[in-house]
């Protein structure tokens, strides 16, 4: 049973986000492993942890350099070894689940793991386009997880409250807040992660393109009105803030 | 064509679904807009939808009775590639991101992903959407013959009734088997409006202080106002409320006409499920809090004392 967990990384969610002409610029801008996929990584070593028969945990990363550092985190918390297609061209989703299902047959995968949205693109949808083409089931936005032989039982979200389901491997699986509480890695265990395979792979023998053409990007900010009442009254400031709902915004009647 | 897929809960039609054609007229591209209703005994949604798409049709089987990704998925493409459809439209809905990347896949076809513009561009599509935790507007362009699309709830005006409903056809599906087996359901609605259909919503954070306290202050504030509830990612992942509720990166995205955040203190993974909002309210005892950043209109006070004088002053 082999486990391919997607990571990328991503500016921290406290970080400001600038535009350098027609898209964001992340020079100098605090880059993190994606906070959903990192629950990916330690969902893997769990499965393995709880006896599930998991020979081998690979972390993949598809994107620029950056993204070393979040392979070698994945390494030092506990994956066994690291792919990085390596590329500063941005492909969309879709396009990118070509990629990532090549790699998921070569590397005879049969769980894949990645976060349910991406910080940066927002997107939702690598696990299932890889899924599709994988011909594989999906179960998306999973908050519980547990692996017997190669029967997937769990918990996750759907549009109104929750599911729990049942699956046979293959199969692929996104994650979220609430699944785990992912560890830190150790100092001897990020010293181990040196030494272990970082497997560089060149973009264009996956034959991928974007089919998306990212025309522009700006930062548009809402001019928020900032009328703050002091609550030392409460009655009062309520008051106010009724009237103003009513009658400036009349948002309310 | 332009293919759009239904969404109904409750034996009702989703506003979103007439975003959706707002969204298909939008593009000014040729042939009828088209809505595909998939489920088990929806004559009632079908014929809403026709009052106002071009025509519908309406697969009603027992194979179709619960939402499933692949099976839906399968659907969709089946009837895109049959109606030769050169738009697909989906709702930016959790089920609809889950499985408009499938039918993308399926026909070969660019995704335009949680759109909340559209318009047509020469053979193609140009869309608006939002990236970086909706801090990020961005613009995409797809060229193809077919182009399937998902749109973001809430970004598209509803689609008024025509003056004369579309026609309504039956359509036959080879569906495949579902390989999800669901063994537990706990479908959390919330008693009140929909959040994606509330002209106001009032969120409690975890300022609110314990499930109790959404009785006594959050609910009836929003009863007064004829509000929905939300809530942070806490308040549910501390079982005060449910998932149903949540507002932020992994719950809703909602943009009311007012959004009233009661104890909530602004994390950006919130701020990107209600940011767009247009008058946001808070109060919070912190000044600091980063919600006055984007607040409209706020009370630096306790929600223990603040919102019992609003609840008040708020009766008619």
């Amino acid at each position: 049973m082999k486990i391919l967990t997607l990571i990328r990384q991503v500016p921290d969610a406290e970080a400001r986000v600038r535009l350098s002409g027609n898209a964001v610029d992340l020079d100098g801008t605090t880059v993190v492993m994606d906070g959903m996929d990192e629950y990916g990584v330690e969902e893997a070593l769990r499965l393995r942890e709880s006896g599930a028969g998991v020979e081998e945990i690979v972390a993949l990363a598809i994107g620029p350099k950056r993204n070393e550092d979040a392979l070698r985190t994945a390494l030092a918390m506990g994956a066994d070894r690291a792919v990085h297609v390596e590329t500063d061209e941005r492909l969309d989703a879709v396009s990118l689940s070509q990629v990532v299902a090549q790699l998921a047959q070569t590397e005879q995968t049969d769980l894949i793991l990645v976060g349910g949205q991406e910080a940066d693109w927002d997107s939702q949808a690598l696990g299932a386009a890889t899924a599709e083409r994988l011909g594989w089931p999906q179960l998306t936005w999973t908050n519980e997880l547990k692996l017997d032989g190669d029967k997937l039982t769990g918990r996750h979200d759907v549009d109104e409250g929750n599911e729990s389901f049942e699956a046979s491997l293959p199969a692929v699986v996104t994650t979220q807040q609430g699944l785990n509480e992912p560890r830190y890695p150790t100092l001897p265990n990020i010293m181990k992660a040196k030494k272990k395979e970082l497997r560089k792979d060149d973009l264009a023998t996956y034959g991928a393109q974007s089919r998306v053409k990212f025309v522009g990007a700006e930062i548009q900010t809402r001019a928020r009105l900032n009328k703050i009442i002091d609550g030392k009254d409460p009655q009062a400031a309520a008051a106010q803030l009724i009237d103003l709902l009513r009658n400036e915004a009349k948002v309310i009647k | 064509m332009i293919l759009i897929v239904a969404e109904y809960s409750g034996g009702k039609l989703a506003k979103s679904t007439l975003e959706m054609v707002t969204a298909a007229r939008q593009t000014g591209r040729e042939g009828p807009v088209t809505v595909l209703v998939l489920g088990q005994n929806v004559a009632g949604v079908a014929t809403e939808a026709a009052a106002v798409a071009d025509q519908v049709l309406v697969a009603d089987s027992a194979a179709l009775s619960t939402y499933n990704a692949e099976t839906w998925a399968a659907a969709a493409a089946q009837i895109a590639q049959e109606g030769e459809a050169h738009t697909v439209i989906v709702g930016g809905s959790r089920s609809g991101r889950e499985y408009a990347p499938r039918v993308a896949v399926k026909l070969d076809a660019p995704y335009l992903e949680d759109v909340i513009s559209l318009s047509g561009s020469g053979e193609g599509l140009q869309a608006q959407r939002y990236t970086y935790l909706a801090r990020v507007t961005e613009t995409v362009e797809a060229q193809g013959p077919v182009i399937v699309v998902s749109a973001k709830p809430g970004s598209f005006a509803a689609a008024a009734p025509a003056a004369q409903p579309g026609e309504q056809y039956d359509v036959d599906l080879e569906l495949p088997e579902s390989r999800v087996s669901v063994t537990g359901r706990n479908v959390e609605k919330s008693s009140r409006v929909a959040l994606a259909e509330a002209d106001i919503i009032v969120t409690g954070g975890r300022g609110v202080g314990n499930a109790e306290n959404f009785g006594k202050y959050v609910e009836p504030l929003a009863d007064n106002l004829g509000a929905g509830v939300g809530a942070t990612r806490a308040v549910v992942d501390a079982g005060w409320r449910p998932y149903a509720e949540q507002v932020g990166q992994t719950g809703k995205t909602v943009q009311p006409g007012a959004y009233i955040a009661l104890g909530v203190s602004g994390a950006v993974q919130h701020l990107s499920g209600m940011g767009k909002s247009k008058y946001i309210v808070a109060i919070n005892k912190d000044a600091e809090a980063p919600i006055f950043k984007v607040a409209d209109y706020g009370i630096v006070g306790d929600v223990n004392e603040i919102v019992p004088a609003l609840i008040e002053a708020s009766k008619r």
